[in-house]
């Protein structure tokens, strides 16, 4: 029987195996940043132990560092103390560090692949549960918790249960006006927040194949939000046309590609769970609640929980609208908003700006609202200054700020008030997680630049 | 790491489904480098409502969480598990737990039990009944106990053994640096690196 690519990828990568324990999986690629990095170094120091593999190693500040004043020191004091003790360890321990102010700094998942050191067939590991962003190239990559951080920096290894495969297929064709965004929030919505735990999800179909690198990174990026540790696309010419050229794409540039083509699941091979989906019924897609499975298409209404059987999910769709502070039946596109974020490692990238941008030319934000525009990486700020995106933003009323995390998860500065309402292009759509008692709405680029000009939930379609 | 073999303690029924990690512990709260301290943290949202279960007696001794389904989603935040044991915290129990943060808990010497929602259901009704109740949970025989009822959890056999030995993975591992080292001598070439290499 034929092997999915999960299986192969993990195959390749066993360096011990035995019954009754999990396999002992080789890393190719340990991404750091400042958050939840600090106790594992700390760990090494303790029981005297190095880095193993400084070459496989990269770090940059992302999380917790401010997108205003970048040329001055952190204000925050306890901030300050994290990224300085992530410079310290990285020079200590002797790994590659982007800082605040470098041209490669930005979040970690759109700073791996712009580099060229994403590439198909590798196993990825990070301290945060998105980078299942690099699934995209076709890489088996999966975020960890720190005490694996500092199993991988001390041997470059993790002992991990293998994972079961789920496929799903996104066949037909995406309407105008649809994203990649929509596409996995209406999978999120379809299985749910748990659906897939325990898998890795492969992502097949028309509809994936018909997707920009950057597109099925926006896909592969939200895997963990549907339940899974990690999800991934088989690399074709696409895949392989954006790494070539990049810093750290191969040298042995022939031996690469004989390696890439192997990638991809056997027509006999049998997934563990299969699901579909078709692309042509897909419409721009929102979230209502308090967790990214709670969403709709934004033509629809708020959703009434009454009318939902299960006991569970009614319980926690009740108490979402009350959070949220929405009334069953109400049109979601008459939900005010308070305040548009564009950025993150989901939608952070330079075709992400792009197409808000397109909205937004020659137009201004409603009065009611203010939007910020955060690149996912510093060079994706200077292209995008290169091709005049920042002028269209500026001149429309949003602000122009500095690459980081930002407001997808409020640690630094930019955090949503209590009561505050955002539509935001980020990946959680918690309880405060956007800063303590805001109330977020996920969305598209297209929908978060619609919603920008007209000040309630919208897609370009309604301008 | 401590050994885990049985504990008994008070339950805290948290009758809430998905409390994904950002609910456990906020973002703001991962500033620091240390392991410890965040306790002050746990629930944060949640611990400004008097009528948050955590602010109850006796419920705000308990050391065994009884969670529902889907406890621990969304981000990567090992600080959860060590928000959770800084405040006393030595088992959870919920009918299923996200992959992320069950693996973390076991890193950490958390006990995540799993078991059917029908039993988790009938153990927050035992706990309302008498919020004093005696819970073992026995992680030899994997079986919850209180009252005169005895319920099975899942674990698996590997993280069982690890907790009940309380051993450290990292010194599990470098007893196959051979493995390691061999393995490391068929990479291909074409592999990325960082930096150049100093150490191999």
């Amino acid at each position: 029987m034929g092997k999915t690519l999960a299986e192969k990828i993990w195959q390749q990568h066993v360096v011990h195996s035995a019954a009754g324990e999990p396999d002992l999986i080789y890393i190719d690629l340990h991404l750091i940043h400042e958050v939840t990095s600090a106790q594992a170094f700390d760990g090494l120091r303790l029981a005297g132990r190095k880095v193993r593999r400084t070459d496989l190693t990269i770090a940059t500040e992302d999380h917790n560092t401010p997108t205003l004043n970048i040329d001055k020191p952190i204000a925050d004091p306890v901030s300050k103390l994290q990224v300085d003790t992530l410079r310290n360890n990285c020079a200590e321990f002797g790994v590659r560090l982007h800082s605040l102010g470098d041209i490669d700094q930005g979040i970690v998942h759109v700073v791996g692949p712009q580099l060229g050191l994403t590439q198909p067939g590798m196993t990825i590991v990070c301290g945060d549960s998105h980078t299942s962003t690099h699934g995209a190239f076709g890489a088996l990559a999966f975020g960890i918790g720190t005490s694996e951080v500092e199993h991988v920096l001390a041997t470059q290894t993790l002992p991990l249960v293998r994972p079961k495969t789920m496929a799903i297929n996104v066949e037909g064709t995406l309407k105008p006006g649809v994203t990649s965004k929509d596409i996995i929030l209406a999978i999120i919505a379809k299985i749910g927040t748990g659906g897939g735990q325990g898998y890795v999800l492969e992502y097949r179909g028309s509809a994936i194949r018909a997707l920009s690198m950057e597109g099925r990174m926006t896909v592969c990026n939200m895997s963990i939000e549907a339940g899974a540790r990690a999800g991934l696309i088989a690399p074709d010419e696409k895949t392989f046309a954006y790494i070539k050229g990049k810093t750290h794409a191969p040298a042995q540039w022939d031996e690469a590609m004989a390696y890439w083509s192997t990638l991809s699941s056997d027509a006999d091979a049998k997934f563990d769970a299969e699901i579909a989906i078709n692309a042509d019924e897909l419409a721009p897609f929102v979230t209502w609640g308090t967790n990214p499975g709670q969403g709709a298409p934004l033509n629809g209404n708020v959703p009434d929980p009454a009318a939902i059987s299960d006991p569970e999910e009614r319980g926690a769709a009740e108490r979402a609208l009350v959070y949220m502070d929405l009334t069953a039946g109400m049109p979601l596109k008459k939900i005010a908003i308070d305040t548009v974020f564009l950025g993150s490692c989901t939608n952070g990238r330079i075709e992400d700006l792009r197409s808000a941008a397109t909205i937004l030319d020659g137009k201004k934000i409603a009065s009611s609202l203010r939007m910020l525009v955060v690149p996912g990486s510093a060079r994706v700020r200077l292209q995008a200054e290169a091709e005049g995106l920042d002028k269209i933003f500026v001149a429309a009323g949003a602000e122009w700020r500095n690459a980081g995390c930002s407001m997808c998860l409020g640690m630094n500065p930019d955090q949503l008030a209590v009561g505050e309402r955002s539509a935001s292009t980020s990946n959680r759509n918690f309880e405060g997680r956007q800063g303590k008692g805001g109330r977020t709405h996920l969305v598209s680029p297209l929908v978060a630049a619609a919603t920008a000009l007209r000040g309630t939930l919208s897609s370009p379609a309604d301008l | 790491m401590d050994k885990f073999v049985t504990h008994v303690g008070t339950g805290v029924p948290l009758r809430r489904s998905n409390v994904d990690t950002d609910q456990i512990i906020p973002a703001v709260y991962l500033k620091r480098v240390t392991r410890s301290g965040f306790e002050d943290g746990l629930f944060s949202a949640w611990r400004n409502d008097p009528e948050f279960i955590l602010n109850k007696e006796p419920f705000k001794h308990g050391t065994i969480l009884v969670a529902g389904v889907d406890f621990g989603t969304g981000s990567s935040r090992e600080h959860a598990v060590w928000a959770l044991q800084n405040y006393g915290f030595k088992v959870v129990i919920s009918s299923r737990f996200a992959d992320i943060f069950r693996g973390n808990s076991a890193k950490g010497g958390l006990l995540t039990a799993v078991m059917p929602q029908s039993d988790v259901e009938a153990l927050w009704d035992a706990i309302d009944a008498n919020p004093e109740l005696a819970i073992t949970v026995d992680l030899d025989a994997r079986k919850v106990a209180y009252n005169k009822v005895s319920v099975a959890f899942d674990i698996d056999d590997y993280t069982r053994w690890r907790l009940m030995e309380g051993l450290d993975d990292i010194g599990l591992t470098l007893k196959s640096i051979d493995s390691i080292d061999q393995f490391e001598k068929s990479r291909p070439l074409f592999k990325p690196l960082t930096q150049p290499s100093t150490s191999h």
